[in-house]
């Protein structure tokens, strides 16, 4: 099949950036949406043409790297589907498709599709894990996880960060990544020690980065690649208020921050 | 060169908790005074850098992703292998260490499978304590399932993305020291060269992938955890950006090669589908455990598998493998089903093809079970395919997925550069000729979490390190060296797209270095590749500059190296006359199986480059075994 393309081409983060149309020929159904784009890409270079950048790595929907808006939609709107797994037969011949970086103030734009996510690193530093050093562990049977808990706790861990949820959220929240780690670690017996003050933390981080807040639009829920209910930002934020009511100032001297 | 595996004396079970009271220590106000490189951040690397970090050492972790938290260790899906004997099904570090020796066809060295062994318990532990959801049973105490080839359930999972946890734990550990200030992140920049300073590995030369800026990074020593080189294949189970890099700069600088021609083949991954394809999918083996493999009795049969009635099927591998049936290690059921499709057996519209079918499964124990156990999977498949597993059986085929060779490393873990470990796939040394399932996980994060740390400290407590300063000549040289590379690929201005010249490189490779080998075609190879790396050198077509956010020059660099390292890789198995594991030489066999030489070859094969235009040394590590008597595999 035939396809016109629109695509979003800034050349880096000072540049201000246009849509481009490109054609895209001879597209089978069983390529993924990366793969036609590689195919526009080849054919760019030998015309001497910069080719498309976009963030793309394991291209089996796991590594979360690859992401961009097709036709206004995160990931192109298919259940379950990152943009790696997006198949062509989704699409028929004739079909004009609009892509675009994610756009949200703290995922600034490096070049065309590719945009920096650092601000997701910096939420799970300001407290998304456990504080385990190598060694003090005890034995992995030693506290039991009800099971209940362990396969919600997963259904939160899958997330992979890939960013939909900010991209699809009209206010660029990222309410649902963050809920999404608060929730699995909070879940688990392990997690409990911190587990009030690191919903504390990370949400002033998400704050600061620039996020905007959670107005329960329920579009990144639609968004993600990996259906992670936004049951876990209700959790986040009701870990938010005991939290943030029962904090305490650090003793001095006392623990490292 | 003389290769010193440095494996301590005594008993075998002895020899690391000796050698832990043996080593040196650097003492807790010290560790502050050293610095340590980890170049990459997969689970050998994030867990090496945390660890460290958390011991008050000074570490930079280097990335070529976004963040560290895209390493390939996130697309590992079946599990992690520990000898915990929670079943009381017969496990025990023996014989983990055990199956991994006969396993890697007895390639491997013993030591340190044996420590793989030990330490594979206290990850476990670890993990759980991180809050890894590993699956769990009713009572809240932990799942196992048997898997890969193993006769017991040692294997620990978290639905199908186990190494997406794992490496989640691992990734938040590392963050944590992020946060603590002990750890400096370099997302999004490309180790392009070692620096070796007084004979030792001081640092790394990188660009940043952000800016095009090269910079030089001094430290007392040198982690690689970069994973391993099955993109030399272009198609394979790997990322997309996996590439030999950070492996082959060391090469040239004088760390040795070892095994590079043992790879392995992973059974279940979907079929290619076009020209265009850009990787192979994995499809878990785990899926071995419930679906039956086959192929029509009659070559060419073009039927659907609907109608093609049951005794007009051939169960071959249980019929071959009477008491493994489905579950043969992965290096037998590859060569299996290349076998049928040799015999013009293979399905589907290529005939590159066999099914893995869950009809019987689903009559046995319900949708419902199958699809608790596998559904992302099956998910997975129909996304990607079109077709729904429930009703149809899946279509599976070899792909490249993992490479037990990589840089040759002592019980230390480290290479023959003073100072330049390697961990993780990245080195060579503990699966042998063939990897088991499961094992990667347990090795990366063994060797991250509960080596390193020790070994690290050993190596500095005794180092003696000269004080080292960017002006220092040796410094500057490595960064010459890599500007002078990058403008040189940006001046050919050719005609042929760097991905065309791999997709080239990745032909050569599969045809004549892949599932079997033989003497005629790995001559060829070695005659095309020369020619190839000629064709890239002086046609090929790097657009854009130094000074930007380049993909097309990161790839050029790293397909660059492919062109070198395949030729090695075509070296090493002309110059290996057995079959053994994933190396399968058509004229080493016996009654279809591999047929090793223990008097010959009994030995790792450490290459050692001497020159752009001269052949690279071979230097030997004899193995000995003497825990695991030297036996033909057999799995029947």
């Amino acid at each position: 099949m035939n396809l016109v393309l629109h695509v979003w081409r800034q050349k880096n983060a000072q540049d201000k950036g246009k849509m481009v149309r490109y054609d895209a020929k001879g597209v089978s159904p069983d390529m993924s949406f990366l793969e036609m784009l590689d195919v526009v890409n080849e054919e760019l270079i030998a015309k001497g043409e910069d080719p498309i950048a976009f963030d793309h790595d394991c291209r089996e929907g796991i590594c979360g790297m690859c992401g961009v808006v097709i036709n206004g939609l995160a990931h192109g709107g298919h259940v379950g589907t990152t943009t790696c797994q997006l198949h062509m037969r989704h699409f028929s011949d004739g079909d004009e498709i609009y892509i675009e970086p994610w756009r949200a103030k703290a995922f600034p734009v490096i070049k065309d599709l590719v945009v920096d996510r650092g601000a997701f690193d910096r939420i799970i530093q300001a407290g998304g894990y456990i504080s385990v050093a190598t060694g003090n562990a005890p034995d992995g049977n030693a506290i039991p996880v009800p099971k209940p808990s362990s396969d919600l706790a997963m259904d939160a861990a899958a997330c992979i960060g890939c960013g939909a949820c900010v991209a699809a959220c009209p206010n660029g929240a990222a309410a649902l990544f963050t809920s999404a780690k608060i929730s699995h670690l909070g879940l688990l017996p392990q997690g409990q020690a911190e587990r009030f003050r690191r919903v504390v933390d990370m949400v002033q981080q998400m704050d600061t980065e620039g996020f905007g807040n959670c107005t329960n639009h329920r579009e990144c829920e639609a968004a993600c690649p990996k259906q992670i209910s936004t049951d876990f930002i209700a959790r986040m934020n009701r870990d938010y208020i005991r939290g943030s009511l029962s904090r305490r100032p650090d003793k001095v001297g006392g623990g490292d921050g | 060169m003389e290769l010193n595996a440095n494996i301590p004396s005594g008993p075998i079970e002895k020899k690391w908790d000796q050698h832990r009271f043996e080593m040196k220590l650097v003492n807790p106000a010290n560790k502050r005074k050293y610095t340590v490189i980890v170049v990459g951040s997969g689970l050998a690397g994030a867990a090496a850098a945390a660890s460290m970090g958390e011991l008050g050492y000074n570490v930079k972790c280097f990335c070529f992703q976004d963040s560290p938290r895209r390493a390939h260790s996130i697309a590992a899906q079946g599990g992690i292998n520990a000898a915990k004997n929670y079943q009381n099904d017969g496990d025990s570090i023996y014989r983990l260490f055990y199956d991994t020796v006969k396993g890697g066809d007895f390639r491997a060295r013993e030591a340190n499978v044996y420590r793989l062994a030990q330490i594979s318990v206290n990850i476990i532990d670890q993990c759980v304590a991180q809050g890894v959801p590993f699956a769990r049973e009713y009572g809240g105490l932990l799942a196992n399932r048997s898997f890969g080839g193993a006769q017991v359930s040692r294997t620990f999972y978290a639905r199908g993305q186990t190494g997406q946890q794992l490496l989640l734990g691992a990734y938040q550990a590392l963050e944590r020291q992020v946060h603590t200030g002990k750890v400096q992140m370099f997302a999004r920049h490309e180790m392009l060269e070692v620096i070796v300073a007084g004979g030792k590995a001081r640092g790394i030369v990188t660009r940043n992938l952000t800016t095009g800026k090269i910079e030089s990074h001094l430290a007392d020593a040198v982690c690689l955890a970069t994973g391993g080189y099955g993109n030399v294949f272009f198609l394979s189970t790997n990322a997309k950006n996996c590439n030999v890099t950070a492996s082959w700069r060391a090469y040239k600088k004088g760390a040795c090669f070892a095994n590079p021609c043992y790879t392995q083949i992973h059974p279940t991954c979907i079929p290619v589908s076009g020209d265009y394809q850009s990787k192979l999918t994995l499809m878990s083996e785990s899926l071995r455990n419930d679906g039956r493999i086959w192929v029509p009795t009659k070559s060419g049969d073009k039927r659907t598998p609907s109608e093609i009635p049951e005794d007009e099927r051939d169960y071959y591998l249980e019929r071959k493998y009477p008491s493994f049936g489905n579950l043969v290690p992965r290096d037998i059921a590859s060569r299996a089903a290349k076998d049928m499709c040799d015999q013009g057996r293979g399905i589907g519209e290529t005939g590159l093809g066999v099914y893995l079918d869950f009809a019987d499964s689903i009559r046995r124990l319900g949708a419902k079970t199958i699809s608790e156990r596998y559904g992302n999977l099956f998910e997975m498949y129909e996304r990607i395919t079109g077709e729904d597993p429930y009703k149809v059986p899946m279509r599976i085929f070899p792909a490249v997925h993992y490479t037990m060779g990589g840089l040759w490393v002592d019980y230390n873990l480290m290479s023959s550069i003073p100072g330049l470990f390697v961990l993780g796939e990245a080195n060579f040394s503990d699966h042998g000729a063939n990897r088991l399932g499961a094992s990667a996980l347990m090795q990366g994060l063994a060797d991250g979490y509960f080596v390193i740390p020790y070994t690290i400290g050993n190596y500095l407590a005794q180092a003696k390190l000269e004080k080292l300063d960017g002006e220092n000549a040796d410094v500057k040289d490595a960064e010459n060296t890599v500007n002078a590379r990058i403008k040189k690929m940006l001046d050919i201005k050719g005609k042929r797209t760097v991905d065309s010249i791999h997709r080239e490189l990745g032909k050569i490779m599969w045809e004549y270095c892949g599932m079997a080998r033989n003497e005629s075609g790995l001559n060829k190879a070695l005659g095309r590749i020369p020619e190839l790396r000629e064709e890239f050198w002086n046609n090929v077509n790097v657009l854009g500059g130094n000074e930007e956010f380049n993909q097309s020059l990161e790839k050029a660099g790293r397909v660059a190296d492919f062109l070198e390292l395949g030729e090695l890789m075509c070296r090493d198995a002309l110059h290996r006359n057995e079959s053994c594991g994933g190396h399968f030489r058509t004229e080493y066999q016996v009654e279809g199986e591999a047929l090793r030489n223990d008097d010959d070859y009994c030995y790792v094969g450490a290459w050692e480059y001497t020159g752009d235009r001269s052949e690279p040394k071979l230097n030997k590590e004899p193995l000995s075994f003497e825990n695991v008597h030297l036996t033909q595999r057999s799995y029947k």
